[in-house]
């Protein structure tokens, strides 16, 4: 070999176009996934603090196998596992929502529970000794404040699970990572195309980090 | 004071009776009476660890307790925490303020004041944001309306949380070391309030290291020692002619600095 760094800044930007068509996917999996997986966070989260065993052991029990597992084979479970059991194909796209959802969903419900944890008790006491009930103290004096405190931990979470997405490509999603991998395949072109995938990835975790920052710095008024 | 009058033969706004109470194998309360006529001031003293805050703490339900009767505005509370209805009510008619203030940092002063009418008595957000700014002229905060709990001195924030209590027009007010989480120059403005707001007649159970404050604003001074009222009577009885040893030892400590 004359050269080992034949670095081909064209066919870098060339990929790109390709790359963007992966971008909607990954959006889509990992937002949608974490939306569901926020809703499965406050139930769980919130169970998880019950003082009631039927309400707590559950969600235990969820945090610790969806937390302990890979999401890599919880994705695999779901789009190879689950059709044996529901008899049916299930779209790629929402195998991988799933995954996300229920992976995040752990997480979250950790990331709620400390939240909430945090408020410190004479908080809950002031607003019941002016007569408010459990749920309106949570509702207007609790909550506000905890999430507030879950702020910077949903936004980690938020970045973990966008590039968790990247481990997809292999149930076939038309994510990012596999996109790049089909526009190689023709073009034996790896190391360019992984930095363009690498800077894509950093482009929407960026945006990501500065929205959280933005947010964080409105959310911390009065505290 | 020479301008209230307690009517003793009144309904008591609080009966306790024979009340127990025990962290696990502590036995924190012992068969503690207290009965409260409408209208009174009530000083609990005694030293740290006596059991004066859970005593007071029990009576809007903050503490559970395990054995006794316990009456308050007319309503039964039950031992280990039961009968969570009436305890709701019992809270709507019973203010506190708290020895860390406990304002909702989240929430401007004014909101902070109206949440609890708005929420439990359904008043008009109009008719809150009214008797938010009455109160807080009267604590004399009206300026700071707008402004963040953080950005108050601990005095002001403490005159917000007693504003806060009294929106909802309590019919008993309990103080939990009010000023002892405060700067010495803070104290006075607090009492102050609390000077006010006895003289205009509410019933107060105040639990307070301010002795020369319990003396003078005091209908009945109580003093406990480890979660047993050893002596109460009026003020001057208590402080200047104390009949049981252990509240004599207590006033020399506490008096002499």
């Amino acid at each position: 070999m004359d050269s080992n760094f034949d670095f081909n800044w064209e066919a870098a930007f060339q990929s790109i176009p390709y790359l963007l068509k992966g971008i909607p996917f990954t959006l889509m999996i990992s937002f949608g996934g974490l939306a569901i997986g926020f809703v499965i966070g406050m139930i769980f989260g919130l169970m998880r603090l019950s003082r009631a065993g039927w309400l707590r052991w559950p969600a235990i029990a969820y945090i610790e196998i969806f937390r302990g597992t890979p999401v890599l084979v919880q994705v695999l479970f779901i789009f190879y596992g689950l059709p044996q059991l529901l008899g049916g194909p299930i779209n790629a796209v929402v195998a991988g929502i799933a995954a996300i959802a229920v992976n995040s969903g752990a997480y979250i419900s950790e990331i709620v529970r400390g939240g909430v944890q945090s408020i410190e008790r004479g908080q809950r006491e002031a607003g019941l000794s002016l007569g408010l009930s459990r749920t309106q103290t949570f509702r207007y004096i609790i909550w506000p404040q905890g999430f507030r405190r879950m702020i910077p931990s949903l936004g980690n979470q938020g970045i973990i699970s966008i590039k968790d997405t990247s481990l997809f490509a292999v149930i076939g999603v038309g994510e990012l990572v596999r996109q790049g991998q089909i526009y190689i395949a023709t073009t034996f072109r790896a190391l360019e195309v992984y930095l363009m995938v690498a800077l894509l990835y950093l482009a929407i975790t960026l945006t990501l980090s500065l929205l959280l920052r933005l947010l964080e710095r409105k959310g911390l008024v009065g505290q | 004071m020479s301008d209230r009058t307690v009517d003793s033969t009144a309904t008591p706004i609080v009966k306790m009776e024979k009340l127990n109470k025990n962290f696990g194998s502590l036995h924190v309360l012992k068969d503690v009476d207290l009965s409260v006529t409408p209208g009174e001031v009530v000083v609990i003293i005694g030293a740290s660890g006596s059991g004066k805050s859970t005593l007071i703490r029990c009576i809007n339900g903050l503490e559970e307790f395990q054995s006794g009767s316990l009456e308050v505005d007319g309503r039964r509370l039950e031992p280990d925490g039961r009968a969570s209805k009436a305890l709701q009510q019992i809270r709507t008619e019973v203010g506190m303020v708290f020895q860390q203030f406990n304002l909702f940092p989240h929430l401007t002063v004014r909101d902070n004041v109206t949440l609890a009418p708005r929420k439990v008595r359904n008043a008009s957000t109009a008719e809150a944001r009214r008797t938010a700014d009455r109160l807080l002229d009267r604590v004399g905060i009206a300026n700071q309306a707008e402004k963040y709990p953080s950005q108050l001195s601990g005095g002001q924030q403490q005159r917000v949380a007693l504003a806060r209590a009294l929106a909802m027009e309590p019919r008993l007010m309990l103080f939990d070391e009010p000023t002892s989480a405060l700067d010495p120059e803070m104290i006075g403005e607090v009492l102050d309030a609390m000077r006010e707001l006895a003289r205009e007649g509410m019933t107060m159970v105040i639990v307070t290291h301010e002795m020369t404050f319990a003396r003078e604003v005091a209908d009945r001074v109580i003093y406990i020692h480890q979660g047993e009222i050893v002596e109460e009577g009026a003020p001057e009885q208590v402080f200047d002619d104390p009949q049981h040893e252990r509240t004599q030892s207590f006033l020399s400590r506490v008096l002499t600095h």
